[in-house]
Order: structure tokens, then sequence, then C-alpha cells
């Protein structure tokens, strides 16, 4: 499969962020580091919101997130995924959807 | 502690099956309240998009008026893909190009604010820019909505969840437990904007005629799922879908946007798209788990429609329809309830349930039942056959001195090296017992 940057496909869409207030948290981070070998949300969400770092663990940022709820779901075996839609207004703004 | 209704009903969101309840209540004359957390109604919202006209006329008869259409679709074409060529399908009728037309390809941030224009012209109180962080009770009774808003709890007898496929509410009052993973597939799509002269010629279609590109094969890379190509008056929207389950299990690790990003440079694909610009990327969930995924939809003061109730016909593509005719349905057992004055407790309210299953809406979804089961135990459908039929193809239509009969042949024995004689008969059987 080829490689895709998909922050430039994210560059066109409109977002107004709520700074510091991410609406999706990783619970508990070390238990990706230490527990879950799959990772499967650094594949599978469509944002790639979520990176594997070197060390184990995972990042999540949140800014070009598209709401889809995908990490939420997939994380069945640890339920590691704290998921609330933003707050009203914010977040991921579709001008054609 | 029970306070006082300040409406009739709140709707919990803007997309066609909270249009559909909040304009259906609002004519009827109820005290309606709908909370939108998009800045303006479809901000939030994801379609392919097809708009089938018979489930919007039952609301809004005359919405060719000036609801926002693309295009009339005059032609659909079904793709089955290998890595280099398609076997397909075309129907292009003239009979589609006959008013009233069927089904238009919409931009759905355009549609969705239009349809909000009309559910505010009947007489709904629409707020956008609000999440409705949970429901409230009244012990086994909802009695309304606590807003992300100061103040904001919202009471009301009835509440109607329109909150999308995620279902965030209903899952928060454990009115049903978390999706899965099978039975959601997660979608991908760009906007490519294109002139429309361009557009005209590449498809061999007039000004406001349309066509529909439904694909499947290789471009899922081994999942269940299929890609789309919708026209719409000076773009072009391409998308794939697969199981969310199949995106997580994936030994190639494929991410989605790898997966369109391929499918755009497909050889019999990549021509039609040339030169598009891409104006915005967008994910979405869809429910295909179908009617074994239908959880409860009624309850004391509550009711469910569109992706939050999973009402999605995947094999024929349809959601929005079902979305709307749900959101009606419910819409009238809300205004029914109001007039027979015992309240909203399910025992009103399962006239809801009655009516969706003596609608098309369950009795398809019925028909269609072992269907997502039935894919999801034998991808071959989405792999093996696929291939199988573009090499059928590709040999059988190369001219190459060999005779005919021996290609017949070698057609059969690589059908039958892949799938056994009786794997081809067992699939033929399991698809006709799934559709009849």
């Amino acid at each position: 499969m080829i490689s895709v940057n998909v922050e430039e496909k994210l560059f066109q869409n409109r977002y107004r962020v709520d700074a510091g207030r991410p609406h999706i948290q990783i619970k508990k981070p070390e238990v990706c580091a230490n527990d879950c070998v799959e990772k499967s949300c650094t594949h599978v969400c469509p944002a790639s919101c979520y990176k594997a770092e070197g060390n184990g663990a995972v990042t999540l940022i949140t800014d070009g997130c598209l709401e889809c709820g995908s990490c939420r779901i997939i994380c069945t075996e640890h339920a590691n995924v704290n998921w609330e839609y933003p707050r009203g207004g914010h977040g991921i703004l579709f001008k054609f959807g | 502690m029970k306070k006082p209704s300040q409406f009739d009903a709140i709707v919990v969101g803007a997309g066609p099956s909270g249009n559909a309840a909040a304009y259906t209540m609002a004519k009827a004359g109820l005290k309606v309240l709908q909370i939108e957390r998009g800045e303006y109604p479809g901000s939030k919202n994801v379609q392919g998009a097809i708009l089938y006209s018979d489930a919007l006329e039952k609301i809004i008869p005359d919405f060719r008026d000036d609801a926002p259409l693309e295009r009339h679709i005059i032609e659909q074409r079904m793709w089955v893909l290998d890595d280099n060529s398609f076997v397909g399908t075309h129907y292009r009728s003239d009979d589609y190009n006959k008013p009233p037309y069927n089904r238009y390809t919409i931009i759905r941030a355009q549609f969705d604010k239009w349809f909000s224009s009309k559910v505010r012209e009947a007489g709904a109180l629409v707020i956008c820019e609000t999440t409705v962080n949970h429901l409230i009770m009244d012990g086994d009774q909802v009695v309304g909505v606590q807003c992300d808003r100061e103040a904001g709890d919202v009471y009301a007898d009835v509440v109607i969840l329109a909150d999308g496929v995620n279902s965030t509410l209903a899952r928060k009052a454990g009115f049903h437990g978390e999706i899965q993973a099978g039975n959601v597939a997660l979608a991908v799509k760009e906007i490519l904007f294109l002139p429309e002269d361009t557009i005209r010629q590449r498809f061999n279609i007039g000004e406001e005629e349309g066509v529909v590109i439904e694909m499947l094969g290789k471009i899922t890379d081994g999942m269940m799922g299929t890609g789309f190509l919708y026209t719409n008056k000076e773009s072009l929207t391409i998308g794939v879908g697969c199981m969310l389950g199949d995106f997580k299990a994936n030994p190639n690790k494929t991410s989605p946007y790898a997966l369109l990003e391929q499918m755009k440079r497909h050889p019999s694909i990549a021509p039609l798209i040339e030169g598009g610009e891409m104006k915005e990327y967008a994910a979405h969930l869809i429910p295909e788990g179908g009617f074994y995924a239908v959880p409860q939809v009624y309850g004391n003061g509550w009711m469910i429609v569109g992706d939050s109730g999973g009402f999605v016909n995947a094999v024929h593509r349809e959601g929005s329809n079902l979305a709307m005719t749900t959101g009606r349905l419910a819409a009238e057992t809300a205004i029914a309830a109001k007039a027979g004055g015992k309240g909203y407790r399910a025992d009103t309210l399962k006239a809801y349930k009655k009516a969706l299953d003596e609608s098309f809406v369950m009795k398809d979804l019925k028909k269609y039942r072992d269907m997502p089961q039935v894919f999801h135990e034998n991808n071959q459908f989405f792999t093996t056959y696929p291939d199988l039929v573009s090499k059928a193809a590709r040999t059988m239509l190369t001219v190459d001195g060999v005779d005919k009969k021996t290609k017949e042949r070698e057609i059969f024995a690589s059908f039958r090296q892949s799938r056994s004689l009786t794997g081809l008969v067992g699939d033929a059987v399991k698809l006709w017992r799934a559709i009849r």
C-alpha cells in the first residue's frame, strides 16, 4: 500500500479547535505502552490523530479529528479511550460533508 | 425532581432524521426544540451523498422547488475491480430523465441547512453550537436533556434521539451497549472540484444529469467494503468504506486514507477524476449491522431515529431515506401521543416500533437480515470473486489464437482452483438465502 500524508488532506478542512480541551483522551497511557500490542488506533484513525512513538507509547492529538468514533469502538480489549463530542460549535466544521 | 416541561418535544441532532422529526411535529403544532452541536445544521454531517426523493416527498412534497439538489441520476454503474481493470454493468435510462426525478446527488452541508430552514419555518426552535451531554431522567422516564451551556437543562415530554451513528446519548443512558466494530463501516471520502463541462464530457451527461458508480473488489484490500464515485454539479465525491472490524484486523495495517489514495490511482478511476481540486476530506461511520443490530428504539419518554438506531440498508446503499422515514414515524407517534393525552410511556410509544415494522424500513432490513453475517464470514465475495471475474473477462476477450472452448475450460478451472466446486455452490446458496 502506498504511503500517504494525511496532514495534506486535513489541511483542506475547516476546524474550530477547542484549545486546551481535547474531547478525546487516552485514559491510561501506560496501558497503550505496556499492554496493547496491536495499537490499531494508529492505523485505523482516518485523521491519524494517534501516533505510535518509538518507546511504545501512543500519543493523541485531537486537532484534526473527524469525530467518527472509530478509536473508541476498536479499543475493545482495553476500553482505554474517553470519547466525547467537542463542545458545541467546536471541532470539525464540514463545508460540504 | 420533576421539572415542568418547557417543550412538547426535544429533538437532538439536525441531520435528515432529526429534521424530519422536528419538521413533522412543528407542522402539527407541537412545541419543538431542536438542538444541534454544529456551527450550522450540516456542519457535522457526512454522506456520499444520494438523496432518494420518496422519503422526503412524504414530508415536504414540493421540496424540488427550492432544495439544493446537484444532479438527478440517470445512470448507475456497478464495477468489480481487480488491480488493473474493472468488469461492470451500467444501467442508463431516459426514463430517469422524466420528472419527478427519483434520486439526486446532494451536498449535505447545503442540503441540511435548507432542510433546517424548513424546520424553522414550520415553527420549531432550532439551537446550534450546543452539545447535549446527557439525558435527564426522572426515575425511569426521560424528562429532558442536559446541554453544555449555562443553565443548559431543558425539559420536554418526549426526547427524540437523532444524534447519529455513535448514539452517544442512548449509550450513556444504558439503553443499549457499545457498537460492535463488525456492525459499522468506516468510510472516508473527498470532494474534488472540476469544471462543469469536464464532468459532463467525462461522464457523457447533460446539464443536470448525473452518474453514480458503486465499486467493489481489490480497492478494499481484502476487507468487506465498497467504493463510490458520484457526480455533483461542479464536483465529484469519491470515497471508500470497509467494516471497522476489518480495518482493525487488516494484516497490512492499511489506513483508510491510503486505501482512498490507492483507489484514486486505479487506472479505471484516475482518468475520471484527473485534475480535480480536493477541497475537503471527511470520515464517518455507517451502521451496517442491519436487522439484528437495531437496538431498542423507544422507551419511557424517548425514541431513537436515523443512524442512531442503525437504520441503514447496506445492501442497497440506502440510509438517508430510512433516516427521514424513521424521523417522520417517530414524530407521528409523538403527535398521536399528545392527542391521546395518555402520556409518553413506552406503552404508548411502542406505536413507533409498530409503524416501523409495517414500513419498508424494517421490512427491508428483515429481508436482508442474514446478509451482514454471510458477507462477514465469506470475504471471498470481496476478494477472490472480483479477481476471478476480471480474469475470466480478460481470458475470454483477449484474441490470441487460443480457441474459445479451451478458454472456457481455463476459466472454469480457475474458479474451481480458487473456490472448489462445493465452495462455489455453497457461496451461491448462501447468497441466495441471504437475499431471497
